[in-house]
C-alpha cells in the first residue's frame, strides 16, 4: 500500500508503541461565536461590499456562470440612504410607502402580540423584529397567487397580503374565532386564500413541500410559482438538502429563501456551517442559482426576489436566496437571549434596521418625513390595539371561549372512523358523568 | 486499520460508592447531576445536541456541563436530528458513549432511520462487532400548552422496534438513577423525560397552582453515583383493590386520583417499558384481579395495547374485570383543548369506578 501522507510509513510505525504512530494528535473543531454575554460585539469580520458593487446577471443565466453571487452581497440602499446600483428596482413612491407601512405594521403587530403573551392571554409568541424586510419585500415582489411555504417568522407575508389582523389574532388566542379550531400553537397560521401554507412546528419540512408544489405547477402547465423560507439553522435538516436536489433535478419554479438572522435559539450560525461558507453557496453544489442579499435592505430583497421570480416563471429554474439579517429579539417568548449572546450585538449590527433604512430613504427622496412617520406609527398601534380588542371578544387562551371539546376529533380524517366516534362519545359521557 | 480504535466499550467500575450526601433536586437538576456524575467517572461520555452547550439546553438540563467538561465533551450541534443520531452511532463505533439530546420528542422523527435501522440493529447485524451505546434524552408529553409539536408521547413507536430500550422516569430520584444506568448500558436507550414534571409533580388539576418538588420524598437525591437497574418497576403505592400500570407524569395523576377516591389501588410505575418488569406486573394483577393502564400517548397500538396483551396472556384466570385503558385520544395533541385531551383525573376516575363495578 502506498503511503498517502508521504511521511514515510516505516518511521511512523516506529512510534512510541502506544499508538504505533508518530503523527500529531487530531483536534476537534467546535465553533464559537465572536461574542458571548458580557463581551463586546464585533462585526469587523463581516465583509460588506459597497451598495452598488453587485452585478445583476441575466435572469436566465446558467448557475455555474453566476457563482460569485453566492459569495457577494446584493445591496441597493447605500450609506447615504440613496438607492443605487444595478439591482435598484426603481420603485414608484407609492410602492416604497406601502413597503414602509407593511414593515411598520408587522412591528406593531409583533409588539402587541408579544405583550398579549406576557399578559397571559396566550401561551407563546415569536417576533420578527429586524427581519421585516425579508417577508414584506418578498411578498410584494411575488404575485398574490404565488404559493408561500413559510417558517414561523414570516408573519409579514400575511400582513402584506392584507390578511385580516383579527383572524391572525384569533389564531394566536386559540379562541372560538380561530379558523384552525385552536389546534395549533400560536403563530402557526394557515391561510390558503392568501397562498400561505399551513405552518409546521417541525423545522424545514416546508422546503421539499414547496418544491413539490412548484413541480406540480410546472407539470400542469400553470404559471404560478412557489416560494419557501427557513432559518439558517434549519438548513442543517435533511429536508433542506432533499429540497435542493429535487429543485435542481426538475428545475422547479421555486424560490428557496434562507433567512440568516445569525442565531438559531442559542446557537450562532457557525453551527449551521457559516464559518466555512455562505448559505447562498449551498446552491452552488446543487447547480442552483444562489443570491446573497442584505436582508435589512428591503429594496435589495425585493429586487432579488423579482429576479428569482422572473427566472422561475421563464422556466430557467430555482433560486436560493440567503437574506443576511439579524434576529433583534429573543427566539420566542420562551427564551432570554442575554443568557447566550452579547447584548451589544443588535445595536452594533452593521446593516442597520430595515424600517429605519427605508424611512431614511423615503425622507431623502422627499416623499416622507418624521411627522408622517410618527402619525403612521400611532395609527398602526391603534389599528392593532383595536384588532386585538375585537379578537379578545372571541376569547383568550384558557378562558373557556374555545371550540367545543368534541371538535378535537374532527379533521383527523375526512370522515370520522368508528374508533374516533367511539372515543368522542366516551369523552362526552365521562365529562357528563363527572358533572362537568 | 488502526489498532487504536476500540470497538467495545467498557465502562468504569460500577461499584456503589459509599453513600453520598443527599440533597433536594428537581427533575432537571437530577438529570443534570446524572450526566455530571457519569462524565466524571467515564471519560468516554459525551453530551451533544441542539443548544445543549454554552446555553445548557432549552430546559437547562445540561447547564454548566460544557463549562466543566469542555467543548470536546459537551457541544452544540447543527439542527439535524438525523445527523445527531447518526453522528452518535459513529462516535459509539469509535468507543465513545454519547448522550445526545433531542430537544423535544416531537422532533425525533427525522432521526427515525438512524435510530431504528442503525442504532437499534448495529449489534445484531455485526454480531456484536459494533455497538451503539448511546442514551438519547428527550423531553416528552404534554401539559405545557405546547401544541401538537411540543407535546407528543412517541414511546410506542420505539417499543415496537427491536434493539432499543425505552426508559421513562417519574421522580427526580428515579431520573438520576435510571439515567446513570442508561448511560452505562451498552445498548441504545431512549430516555424520555416527562417535561410537565421537570419542576414539580403534577396531579392533573391544571386549574390549581403548580407545585414544586420541594418537600417531596423522591426529590431527595444523592449527589454522587447510584443506579436504578433498567427493567425494574417501582410500586408507587401498594394496594389490593386493583392494579394501575402507568409511567412518567401519569404516575402522579393516578396517585392523586386514587387518593381522592380513597381506593386501595396498587400503582405500578413501570420506569422502563423495554425491558419490561413483567414479573412485578403479573404478581400485582394476580393479587388484585383488576388492571387499569394509563398513558398519555395515543391509544391505538400504544404501549397500553402491549401491556394489555401481556396481562391477559399471564393473568387471564385471575381477572375479575376486563383490562381497561385510559390514554390520549387518537388525534394530534390540540393546543386550546389540551386539558380535554390530557387523560386527567376525570377520565381516570370514571375508568376506576367502572372497573370496580364490573
Ligand atoms: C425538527 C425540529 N428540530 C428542532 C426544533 C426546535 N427549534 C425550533 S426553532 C429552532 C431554531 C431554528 O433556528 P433558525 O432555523 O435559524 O430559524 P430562526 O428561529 O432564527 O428564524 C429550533 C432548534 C424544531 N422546531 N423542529
Ligand atoms: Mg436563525
Amino acid at each position: 500500500m502506498s503511503d498517502p501522507t508521504g511521511s514515510g510509513g516505516v518511521d511512523r510505525q516506529a512510534g512510541d508503541g502506544q499508538t504505533g504512530r508518530n503523527l500529531p494528535p487530531l483536534r476537534l473543531h467546535v465553533p464559537e461565536p465572536p461574542a458571548r454575554p458580557g463581551e463586546s460585539a464585533d462585526f469587523t469580520h463581516f465583509e460588506i461590499p459597497a451598495a452598488d458593487a453587485a452585478p445583476r446577471p441575466d435572469e436566465a443565466a446558467q448557475p455555474g456562470a453566476i457563482r460569485d453571487m453566492a459569495y457577494g452581497l446584493i445591496r441597493v440602499l447605500d450609506e447615504e440612504d440613496a438607492a443605487v446600483g444595478a439591482w435598484n428596482p426603481k420603485l414608484p413612491p407609492e410602492t416604497l410607502l406601502r413597503m414602509l407601512r407593511y414593515m411598520a405594521l408587522t412591528r406593531a403587530f409583533d409588539a402587541r402580540m408579544f405583550r398579549a403573551q406576557r399578559q397571559g392571554k396566550t401561551s407563546f409568541y415569536m417576533k420578527s423584529t429586524g427581519e421585516e424586510a425579508v417577508s414584506i419585500g418578498a411578498a410584494l415582489a411575488l404575485s398574490r397567487d404565488d404559493m408561500c411555504f413559510p417558517s414561523y417568522r414570516q408573519q409579514g407575508i400575511l400582513l402584506a397580503r392584507d390578511w385580516p389582523l383579527v383572524d391572525m389574532m384569533n389564531q394566536i388566542y386559540s379562541n372560538k374565532g380561530d379558523r384552525l379550531k385552536g389546534r395549533q400553537l400560536p403563530i402557526m397560521y394557515s391561510a390558503r386564500e392568501a397562498g400561505f401554507f399551513s405552518i409546521s412546528g417541525n423545522l424545514t419540512t416546508q422546503y421539499p413541500q414547496a418544491v413539490g408544489w412548484a413541480m406540480a405547477s410546472a407539470a400542469r402547465g400553470d404559471t404560478r410559482i412557489a416560494a419557501t423560507w427557513c432559518g439558517e439553522g434549519s438548513t442543517a435538516e435533511g429536508d433542506f438538502h432533499s429540497a435542493c436536489t429535487f429543485a435542481s433535478v426538475y428545475r422547479a419554479p421555486v424560490i428557496m429563501n434562507v433567512v440568516n438572522n445569525q442565531w438559531a435559539i442559542s446557537s450562532f450560525s457557525g453551527f449551521a456551517g457559516a464559518e466555512a461558507t455562505t448559505f447562498a453557496a449551498r446552491a452552488v453544489g446543487y447547480g442552483i442559482a444562489g443570491l446573497r442579499v442584505d436582508g435589512n435592505d428591503i429594496l435589495a430583497v425585493y429586487a432579488a426576489t423579482r429576479w428569482a421570480a422572473d427566472r422561475a416563471r421563464s422556466n430557467a429554474g430555482p433560486t436560493l436566496i440567503e437574506h443576511f439579517t439579524y434576529r433583534v429579539e429573543g427566539h420566542s417568548t420562551s427564551d432570554d437571549p442575554t443568557a447566550y449572546r452579547s447584548v451589544e450585538e443588535s445595536s452594533l449590527w452593521p446593516l442597520g434596521d430595515p424600517i429605519a433604512r427605508l424611512k431614511a430613504h423615503c425622507i431623502t427622496l422627499g416623499i416622507w418625513d418624521e411627522d408622517s412617520h410618527a402619525v403612521m406609527d400611532k395609527e398602526l398601534a391603534e389599528l392593532v390595539r383595536d384588532a386585538a380588542r375585537e379578537a379578545e371578544k372571541n376569547g383568550i387562551l384558557g378562558h373557556g371561549l374555545h371550540h367545543p371539546m368534541e371538535s378535537m376529533f374532527e379533521d383527523v380524517f375526512e370522515e370520522m372512523p368508528p374508533h374516533l366516534k367511539e372515543q368522542q362519545q366516551q369523552m362526552l359521557d365521562e365529562w357528563k358523568a363527572a358533572g362537568l | 486499520m488502526s489498532e487504536a480504535i476500540e470497538t467495545e466499550v467498557v465502562s468504569e467500575v460500577m461499584t456503589q460508592e459509599t453513600p453520598a450526601d443527599t440533597i433536594h433536586m428537581n427533575m432537571i437538576q437530577a438529570i443534570n447531576s446524572a450526566m455530571d456524575v457519569m462524565m466524571e467517572r467515564d471519560p468516554t461520555v459525551v453530551v451533544m445536541g441542539e443548544d445543549v452547550g454554552f446555553f445548557g439546553g432549552v430546559f437547562r438540563a445540561t447547564a454548566g456541563l460544557q463549562q466543566k467538561f469542555g467543548k470536546n465533551r459537551v457541544f452544540d450541534t447543527p439542527i439535524t436530528e438525523c445527523g445527531i443520531i447518526g453522528v452518535a452511532v459513529g462516535m459509539g463505533a469509535y468507543g465513545l458513549r454519547p448522550v445526545p439530546e433531542i430537544q423535544f420528542a416531537d422532533y425525533i422523527y427525522p432521526a427515525l432511520d438512524q435510530l431504528v435501522s442503525e442504532a437499534a440493529r448495529l449489534r445484531y447485524r455485526s454480531a456484536g462487532e459494533f455497538i451503539a451505546p448511546m442514551t438519547v434524552r428527550s423531553p416528552f408529553g404534554g401539559g405545557i400548552f405546547g401544541g401538537q409539536t411540543h407535546s407528543q408521547s412517541p414511546e410506542g413507536i420505539f417499543t415496537h422496534c427491536s434493539g432499543i430500550k425505552t426508559v421513562i422516569p417519574s421522580t427526580p430520584y428515579d431520573a438520576k438513577g435510571l439515567l446513570i444506568a442508561a448511560i452505562e448500558d451498552n445498548d441504545p436507550t431512549l430516555f424520555f423525560e416527562p417535561k410537565r414534571i421537570y419542576n414539580g409533580p403534577f396531579d392533573g388539576h391544571y386549574d390549581t397552582p403548580a407545585t414544586s418538588w420541594a418537600g417531596h420524598a423522591d426529590a431527595q437525591v444523592p449527589t454522587g453515583y447510584y443506579r436504578i437497574p433498567l427493567g425494574k418497576a417501582r410500586i408507587a403505592r401498594a394496594g389490593g383493590a386493583l392494579t394501575i400500570l402507568c409511567y412518567g407524569t401519569m404516575v402522579h395523576v393516578v396517585e392523586d386520583t386514587v387518593k381522592t377516591l380513597g381506593i386501595d389501588a396498587e400503582i405500578v410505575d413501570l420506569r422502563s417499558l423495554v425491558p419490561l418488569d413483567i414479573d412485578t406486573i403479573e404478581a400485582s394483577v394476580k393479587k388484585t384481579g383488576r388492571c387499569l393502564i394509563v398513558h398519555e400517548a395515543t391509544r391505538t397500538s400504544g404501549f397500553g395495547a402491549e401491556l394489555s396483551a401481556q396481562v391477559q396472556e399471564r393473568c387471564f384466570y385471575h381477572l375479575e374485570a376486563p383490562i381497561a385503558r385510559v390514554t390520549g385520544f387518537d388525534t394530534p395533541y390540540p393546543h386550546s383543548l389540551e386539558w380535554a385531551y390530557f387523560p386527567g383525573p376525570v377520565r381516570i376516575r370514571e375508568a376506576i369506578n367502572k372497573i370496580m363495578k364490573d
